[in-house]
């Protein structure tokens, strides 16, 4: 029997999933003995002809890293739904949209104005701006359009699995190639990691307090962290309490806050909504002004919960009118 | 069909979704009717048992889902029924004004009130208030995301959350 068929992609993503996969070390070894990869533009030369030339769901699965946010990356995670049989969002960013997302907060136009025009740190004499086509002696030349919104991997085409995390943790990665090869997957759609939240499996739990009673926020750096007791206690904004389990608690491990890259228990909608609705609820004040100076410390709210899941949100973006978004 | 966003004389009408308390603002909100107070139609009234019941989920679902604006009322502070339900509204809200402010959605598009029981005047005056400024602002036009997708995430959750103890 011919091998399993495979394929990865990227789309807007920083290249840390890509690193995840080569993170199996030598279990790669094993990947790359039960199936065949066909695609994998990062790490293999291979072009979108090749898979064009597939036949429709030839590949047995493909994983798909990124959010969405051009034209051409719309372009191939929909060849690459033809071509495969199971497609499963890799890593936040195709998951929830994750750091890229963040754009979301501007538009297109505000976005290329910054990194070509107005940024302090660009030096731009000849005023270079990116153009969709252009006309050139030889002919029209294209290129791929920026879209003025991102979007998660599941908000442009259909998609079977999630691996969350960012990266998603090698575990996992692992337990999912297995219940593929073994053909023991759960219901579509089901994120594949365990569905309880942090705070439950956390090594701290034992010092996290009964009734937090968060009277002042505090920054990473702004404080000796101990390592042993509750982060959320000392006064750090750790969102375990909003986020699934399954990473092996590698922030809380490195003495640092849980930023919620895993993002929601399948109970949850708007995980930004859910993370601040806890950590808010656990001010220690009932007076109006102290509540408002306590939260205040919270530097950038929108940015600190959907750090990774701004386009997955029910806002989805934000509607300045200056940004275009009404 | 006709537009229920806009009235006969074809004016924009605001769609308001307020959710009120069960032991104040809602029972304020029945005063007033059984007063014969009349004030501005727009709201659709979901009874809560406590304003601390409001999941900041709830106000996005329902500007998600074509509300113009949210209304939230609840007991005065130390009137809670169950002691400091809406004590935690307070903190929920404060920090969810800035997030809105932050995706752009005005802030007298969602509002927090404290009625206590007998005031039904003021439910009258703050729904009246509440339309008025919204008509000024006109309607929230949201981006659609395939709106699909959050349904099917709604019944998934809903499916996954059945048999769950809280």
């Amino acid at each position: 029997m011919s091998k399993p068929k495979v394929g990865f992609y990227w789309c807007a993503a920083c290249g840390g999933c890509e690193e995840a996969v080569v993170d199996l070390h030598e279990e790669i070894l094993n990947v790359v003995a039960a199936v065949d990869i066909l695609f994998w533009p990062v790490a293999l030369d291979f072009k979108r002809e090749d898979v064009e030339k597939l036949h429709e769901r030839e590949l047995a699965v493909s994983f798909i890293n990124g959010a969405i946010r051009s034209s051409e990356q719309f372009e191939m995670v929909e060849l690459l739904r033809k071509k495969s049989g199971l497609l499963i969002a890799f890593g936040s960013c195709s998951h929830l949209g994750g750091i890229p997302g963040l754009a979301n907060l501007f538009n297109r136009e505000s976005i290329l104005a910054n990194s070509y025009k107005e940024a302090f740190s660009v030096e731009n004499p000849q005023g270079f701006y990116p153009q969709e086509s252009i006309q050139v002696p030889e002919g029209k030349v294209t290129l791929p359009a920026l879209w003025n919104t991102v979007k998660t991997l599941d908000q442009v085409i259909d998609v079977d699995y999630y691996l969350p995390g960012c990266p998603p943790p090698v575990e996992l990665i692992k337990e999912a190639l297995g219940a593929i090869l073994a053909g023991k997957l759960p219901e579509k759609g089901a994120v594949l990691a365990p569905d309880k939240a942090l705070c439950e499996v956390c090594p701290r739990k034992e010092s996290k307090p009964e009734k937090p009673q968060l009277r002042e926020f505090k920054r990473p750096h702004e404080i000796v962290i101990d390592t042993e007791k509750c982060l959320l206690a000392q006064g750090l904004l750790c969102l375990g309490s909003a986020t699934r389990s399954g990473c092996g608690s590698a922030c809380v491990n490195g003495n640092m806050p849980c930023t919620g890259c895993m993002g929601p228990t399948s109970r949850v909608l708007d995980y930004g909504a859910k993370a601040l609705s806890a950590i808010a609820s656990l001010v220690g004040s009932n007076d109006e002004k102290e509540i408002a100076a306590i939260l205040s410390k919270i530097a950038d709210p929108t940015g600190t919960f959907y750090r990774y899941s701004l386009p997955a949100s029910l806002l989805h973006r934000a509607y300045k009118p200056e940004q275009g978004g009404k | 069909m006709s537009d229920i966003n806009k009235s006969d004389n074809g004016n924009f009408e605001p769609r308001i979704v307020a959710f009120f308390c069960n032991w104040c603002t809602y029972t304020a909100a029945d005063l007033a009717g059984t007063a014969r107070m009349t004030y501005a139609p727009n709201a659709r009234v979901v009874r809560v048992m406590c304003s601390g019941r409001l999941d900041p989920q709830f106000i996005l679902m329902a500007l998600r889902e074509g509300a113009d604006g949210v209304l939230i009322g609840g007991c005065h502070p130390g009137d809670c029924h169950y002691q400091e339900g809406n004590y935690k509204t307070l903190r929920r809200f404060t920090l969810l004004k800035r997030l809105l402010l932050d995706m752009g959605i005005e802030d007298k598009r969602v509002r927090m009130e404290w009625i206590a029981a007998s005031e039904g005047d003021r439910v009258q005056r703050v729904m009246n208030e509440m339309t008025e400024q919204l008509k000024k602002l006109g309607p929230l036009h949201l981006e659609p995301v395939s709106i699909d997708t959050i349904h099917k995430k709604v019944e998934e959750s809903v499916a996954q959350a059945e048999g769950v103890k809280i």
